[in-house]
């Protein structure tokens, strides 16, 4: 790769981990406020993840999300106004306030929605891509899932079928070690989930989910195979989630010196350490996205709920 | 034509019209569908149109939920709807709740055919009647025909929903024969059908039931009994205006379902009626249904569970004999 394309790469980056980061904290704020109604599931830590894989897609194409979905959202491109306000259940969030923090569905970036089913959206992506392969076109889906999600039947089927058909998707697997309070490695055999792959016949990757030009260079494969026919794969990065599986989750159930391990080795830090940016250049990139967020988090807060009318409609199309 | 040509014309018509409607499931394409309902379409319109799945419910009707947010008109096919219990949470956490959760931000244009029945000696785990299950879901419609001409237009009006439609057919009425109108046509939903005009009795029946309703009614005729026969043709939306003005008519209703007695379409039919009906009712509601069993294998231990018409008449004498 050459130097300016690294060094705007790594300014993109930076700017999209450092927006995830900022918009997670401030959702962080709204809950210890008592303004933000029922839970999130932040993406501290895992910002590399949604950022280099977004990167490495373009306009057109699709993106499959999760519970824990605000990474991929922002990373994206949505608009961080309409998803603050949606998680704090406003008339002006993205769903009218009636998605919430697990649902918010942005069709206009083709996030074909985050889901508050584990593993409920893997068949969903999967059958995006088969309408990309229906019509033609050579758009592909992102299909981020969890570690744990990879244990549910729904993913055994989707990739199975993905595969058989050789339909434009790559399945990209967040491995943070833990499902809630679970650690995979207690509940699972092959702790390399990507080694899957081989049982389905396609390709599979275990990189550090940390280093975001790692996953945008390992997506970036995966997705050009994707559009040139040859069919889905798996992407497994490595990661893991700063807080606990939902804001106000103390993690008991984690050890305090791995979590210490890895938080030396998180995703904007590591970038920083390659030097690609000046102090000014990423000092200018924050100054900006602390604006954003601030005037997002302001807007969120001064927006109406709507009013109860609003949820009796959307249960039909008409 | 038979029940089941029926379906396939809806299906192939409608494929013909518009590019975006495709099918899938199990057996669907090479073996023409389990109940022929499908027969021709993988040969007409090709293997990505046609798509015969593996066995994985859960995968491939979740995948219609994709290919409905992604523009297509999906409908793929439950072979038994005993088998939707297997991904019942891609119908109802999230086929039917998307468009609501996304404020409206997509459609889901989304068709899933399946086949209730009893009386076929398939047991418990075959022939179940699990229309209500649906029912209870904000975000499903509900379509149960009782003859090839409604099921034909009723599937068209289906396809062309931006809605996910539960579309049940019946195992016993593939092979059964019925007139069917010539030409385009389509049945809309929340529109009963007055089978038989009476004065007496309402009977409001589902599906087969209909049937057996409708030959009881013109047996009791003969007897100088006056009964009315009501399809309601789908469940969600239901025309209770009709099944209401013919109580307000006969104060008297018997409903016959082929769920389980139990925690079924009839309380809800009976609820609703009594809403706005009560003053007309001369007698308790009646309802016949399927025995609150697991239904058995042998022939001799089911078909005494299942309504019939013999029991429907003996029914409806008890409230008019």
């Amino acid at each position: 790769m050459k130097a300016e394309e690294k060094k705007q790469l790594a300014k993109a980056f930076y700017t999209d981990m450092y927006r995830i980061r900022k918009f997670e904290e401030e959702v962080f704020e709204f809950y210890k406020r008592g303004l933000m109604p029922g839970l999130a599931h932040l993406y501290l830590g895992e910002e590399a993840i949604a950022t280099g894989a977004c990167q490495a897609i373009g306009e057109a194409d699709y993106v499959g999300s999760t519970h824990r979905g605000h990474g991929h959202l922002v990373a994206r491109g949505a608009d961080t106004k309409r998803m603050m306000a949606e998680i704090l259940g406003k008339a002006t969030g993205y769903s009218k306030g009636k998605g919430g923090s697990m649902h918010i569905i942005a069709m206009d970036k083709g996030i074909l929605g985050a889901n508050g089913i584990v593993g409920g959206g893997i068949p969903i992506a999967t059958g995006a891509a088969y309408a990309i392969k229906y019509k033609g076109t050579d758009q592909v889906v992102l299909c981020f899932l969890g570690d744990s999600a990879s244990n549910q039947g729904s993913f055994h089927e989707s990739v199975n079928m993905a595969a058989a058909w050789d339909l434009p998707i790559v399945y990209i697997i967040e491995n943070n070690l833990f499902g809630i309070s679970v650690d995979i490695r207690r509940v699972t055999k092959e702790h390399d989930l990507a080694k899957r792959a081989v049982g389905y016949g396609i390709d599979g990757y275990t990189i550090d989910g940390n280093d975001v030009f790692k996953v945008y260079e390992t997506v970036g494969k995966a997705v050009a195979n994707a559009r040139a026919g040859k069919g889905p794969s798996i992407v497994e990065c490595k990661t893991y989630r700063w807080q606990g599986h939902h804001v106000g989750d103390p993690a008991t159930y984690r050890n305090p010196e791995e979590l210490a391990k890895w938080k030396e080795r998180e995703p904007i830090g590591l970038l920083e350490q390659q030097n690609l940016l000046t102090a000014d250049e990423i000092a200018e990139i924050k100054k900006g996205i602390d604006e954003e967020i601030k005037e997002a988090c302001k807007f969120a807060e001064d927006s109406p709920y709507a009013d109860i009318s609003e949820a009796y409609t959307d249960v039909f199309s008409e | 034509m038979m029940y089941r040509e029926a379906i396939c014309e809806a299906l192939d018509e409608e494929m013909a019209r518009d590019k975006n409607v495709l099918v899938f499931g199990e057996d669907v394409g090479v073996n023409n569908g389990t109940f022929k309902c499908t027969a021709g379409l993988r040969e007409k319109y090709g293997d990505l149109r046609c798509k015969d799945t593996p066995i994985s419910e859960t995968g491939f009707i979740g995948m219609g939920v994709g290919m409905a947010i992604a523009g297509l008109r999906p409908v793929p096919e439950l072979m038994f709807n005993d088998f939707a219990l297997v991904c019942m949470d891609q119908i109802c956490n999230q086929a039917a709740k998307i468009t609501y959760m996304s404020g409206g931000q997509t459609k889901m244009p989304l068709t899933i055919r399946m086949t209730m029945g009893s009386g076929r000696s398939a047991a418990a785990q075959h022939s179940q009647n699990l229309h209500v299950l649906f029912a209870h879901f904000p975000g499903l419609k509900v379509v149960m025909p009782s003859n090839a001409a409604d099921a034909k237009g009723l599937l068209k009006t289906a396809i062309r929903e931006d809605n996910p439609v539960i579309f049940i057919e019946h195992k016993l009425q593939y092979t059964q024969q019925f007139e069917v109108p010539e030409g385009e046509y389509l049945v809309p939903f929340g529109q009963a059908n007055v089978v038989h005009e009476g004065t007496d009795l309402t009977i409001v029946a589902t599906s087969v039931m209909a049937r057996y309703a409708e030959k009881a009614a013109i047996e009791l005729e003969k007897e100088g009994k006056s009964v009315e026969v009501i399809d309601p043709r789908t469940i969600v939306p239901l025309d209770m205006d009709t099944i209401v003005k013919s109580v307000n008519k006969t104060g008297k209703l018997l409903i016959v379902d082929e769920g389980h007695e139990n925690f079924g379409i009839s309380g809800e039919i009976a609820w609703r009626t009594q809403k706005d009906a009560f003053y007309s009712l001369e007698a308790p509601i009646m309802r016949l249904g399927l025995a609150n069993v697991p239904l058995p294998f042998s022939p001799a231990l089911e078909m005494p569970l299942i309504p019939d018409k013999k029991s429907i008449k003996a029914a409806a004498l008890k409230l008019i004999g």
